[in-house]
């Protein structure tokens, strides 16, 4: 329940009715020359957005109430305009939640010329698109882009809230969780509806994937989670679909305490996190120069380059390689362990892969344990092999 | 900045082994017999502090939330070089999510006095989530920068580094005081020296209950936080693999073969 009106007029209002416009719920009027906000207001700030005279105030001394909070919203990571492939599982994902709830499914986007994406994110499955397009947001930084999805948030008032689970995800969820006075859970790879009590149920892996958690979040709203890349399945495409498209100014007075003085794209061209192929090396490489051949197998199958702890302890590659509970935790189609024994570490960070195969000298080491197919002999007498066939079939094919 | 650098460092004790176990009928985890340590993750943010004291100058706090034999870590912290110790421990504290943990965590640091910068690691091996250092900051209103892997320089208040993210590095600068949480490539940690074990042995660990932080019971511990456990189980792992032994050329077609049929190649 309001305990107090959450949008407070000031002397200040000149009765211009600027805000009547503004307002996209008709919540606002002009009566006898003063502004006068009605009980549904849903505390957009659009009002005060649009006030030329600052005589709005937006008071958050107001208690939630969880009625008020209907809808799936997913949050659309975008990079230089282009959309992250993990936003179209979470449009799947939440696709599927809002149908179940009976309720409507939003997006956000927050960056520069992206408007053109909002066809994209209706034929996925949203019914409605939030825009905030502005070329001072066109790149990610967590103040702004912190700051704009609470408003957002406090505008669309969704129930569930879902974000990727990539590096900015994983970083951005807790500030805006935070400052929604929410719960988030992190790097979900399960989420269900509870029949009964509506609420969201949200499964992940702890202690390095060896115990899963089923969590709730039954007294904040919106419920938050972010989901795991790679788990859910992709929302299939509706040209047909119709969607709203809701485009909202970027705030006049926009936090932004760090500055981006620079940005320098990763050598590789895909990370381990987004492969849907990885190639491993372990100490069984024996030397730094053995992933040379790691990387020719994982160039002939278009994939990325993995490594043990180690290897990378050792100082042969980077810890961006670095696959395992220290590491990344990755889940591509098809991983392929070289030279790795299989510390309980290292599987807890692959072993979810779909097809995992490993080439090592032991038949008894742990890795074996895990695999779809175990290979027992020398990496350094297989991998050429393997290559020269890979090779010899593109050439003929 | 003559005065020196108040640097304060998170960390979390965790179980040495992520091979757990639960008790069926009470659905508590099994911890008898595995040793605790530190964080492995926050092993990285200690060396990061270290080396900014070593720089900069100024004091490394460390500092912890846990039962009271989480004092352990903190020792462990001081062995490795850190000045102070503080352990927020009471029962009211237990059962806390990243948020309530986050907020507590706050509290303790604004109870600590000034700061410069907060270090805490990526995430922790257990819970895996990585969210307490951004909501601590958030609760702090100061900036969090996740992921660094190189701080270039402090200077004149001013920050600047490096944060790795999936598709890049990122150069940024910032003022403090800010949160920051670190990367394994930002520095190798140090062994502790026989001169730190003596220390940590006669070391002070602050314990701070909450009579000295004075938090409402409502917004802490299991009760503060928003969300709940409500199910644990052990994943279920369907599994039927095939060994192969042979010549080398047959173990290149054995993978071979099963790279065409999954439509790889």
């Amino acid at each position: 329940m309001l305990t107090e009106k959450p949008v407070r007029i000031t002397d200040s209002c000149v009765g211009c009715g600027l805000c009547t416009q503004a307002c996209p719920f008709g919540s606002i009027a002009v009566v006898d020359g003063l502004a006068v906000v009605a009980d549904d207001c849903r505390v957009c700030g659009s009002c005060a957005d649009a006030c030329p005279v600052d005589a709005i105030e937006m008071t958050k001394s107001y208690v939630k109430n969880i009625a008020d909070y209907k809808g799936v919203l997913v949050y659309v990571e975008q990079r230089e305009g282009e959309i992250h492939p993990v936003v179209y599982e979470l449009l799947g994902k939440g696709r599927e939640l809002a149908t179940q709830l009976g309720e409507e499914l939003y997006a956000v986007i927050i960056g520069n010329n992206i408007t053109k994406q909002t066809d994209q994110l209706i034929a996925r499955g949203a019914d409605v698109v939030y825009v905030y397009e502005d070329p001072i947001v066109a790149t990610f930084r967590d103040d702004p882009y912190t700051q704009i999805l609470d408003e957002c948030v406090n505008e669309c008032r969704p129930s569930i809230f879902l974000i990727g689970a990539t590096a900015l995800g994983r970083a951005l969820g807790p500030r805006v969780a935070a400052r929604l006075k929410t719960g988030l859970t992190a790097d979900c790879t399960g989420l269900e509806i509870d029949p009964q009590t509506k609420l969201l149920q949200q499964t992940r892996p702890a202690y390095g994937g060896n115990i899963m958690a089923t969590i709730i979040t039954p007294n904040g709203r919106p419920q938050m989670a972010t989901v795991r890349y790679k788990v859910m399945n992709e929302a299939g495409i509706d040209e047909k679909r119709n969607g709203v498209v809701i485009n909202r100014r970027v705030p006049k007075k926009l936090q932004d305490r760090v500055k981006t003085l620079g940005f320098v794209a990763a050598k590789e061209q895909i990370s381990i996190s987004d492969a849907d192929i990885i190639v491993s090396g372990g100490k069984g490489l024996g030397d730094p120069n053995g992933f040379k051949l790691i990387e020719d197998l994982a160039k002939e199958l278009g994939g990325a380059v993995g490594a043990s702890r180690p290897t990378v302890d050792e100082g042969w590659i980077t810890y961006r390689h670095q696959v395992g509970l220290s590491g990344k935790t990755v889940r591509p189609k098809i991983y392929i362990a070289c030279g790795i024994s299989g510390a309980v570490q290292h599987l807890a960070g692959m072993k979810t892969s779909d097809i995992i195969m490993s080439v090592n000298k032991d038949r008894d080491a742990p890795i074996c344990g895990v695999s779809t197919l175990s290979t027992i002999g020398d990496l350094y007498e297989v991998l050429p092999l393997l290559i020269q066939k890979i090779r010899d079939y593109k050439k003929n094919a | 900045m003559s005065t020196g650098l108040n640097i304060i460092v998170c960390i979390k004790q965790v179980l040495e082994t992520t091979e757990v176990e639960f008790d069926k009928e009470t659905g508590r985890l099994k911890r008898e017999g595995i040793a605790a340590i530190i964080n492995p993750f926050d092993e990285y943010a200690i060396e990061t502090g270290l080396r900014i004291k070593e720089k900069s100058g100024g004091l490394v706090k460390v500092l912890s939330m846990g039962p009271p034999n989480a004092e352990q870590a903190l020792r462990d912290a001081i062995a490795l070089g850190a000045d102070e110790a503080y352990l927020a421990t009471d029962h009211v504290f237990a059962g806390a999510d990243t948020w309530a943990t986050g907020y507590t965590l706050a509290k303790c640091v604004q109870k600590i006095g000034e700061f410069d910068i907060i270090i805490c690691g990526l995430k922790t091996t257990d819970g895996d989530t990585g969210q307490t250092g951004p909501e601590m900051a958030e609760v702090l209103d100061v900036p969090c920068i996740c992921y660094v892997n190189e701080i270039i320089s402090i200077k004149d208040g001013i920050i600047t580094l490096k944060r790795s993210l999936d598709e890049g590095i990122e150069l940024l600068e910032t003022k403090l005081p800010l949160v920051i949480t670190v990367s394994k490539d930002i520095a190798h940690p140090r062994l502790a020296t026989l001169r730190g074990r003596i220390a940590a042995k006669k070391a002070v660990i602050n314990q701070l209950t909450n009579k000295e932080l004075d938090l409402d019971v409502k917004t802490i511990g299991l009760e503060g936080s928003f969300t709940r456990v409500i199910k644990i189980f052990t994943p279920q792992i369907n599994f039927d693999g095939e060994i192969i032994q042979g010549n080398p050329n047959e173990l290149a077609d054995a993978i071979f073969y099963k790279l065409k049929e999954v439509k790889v190649i």
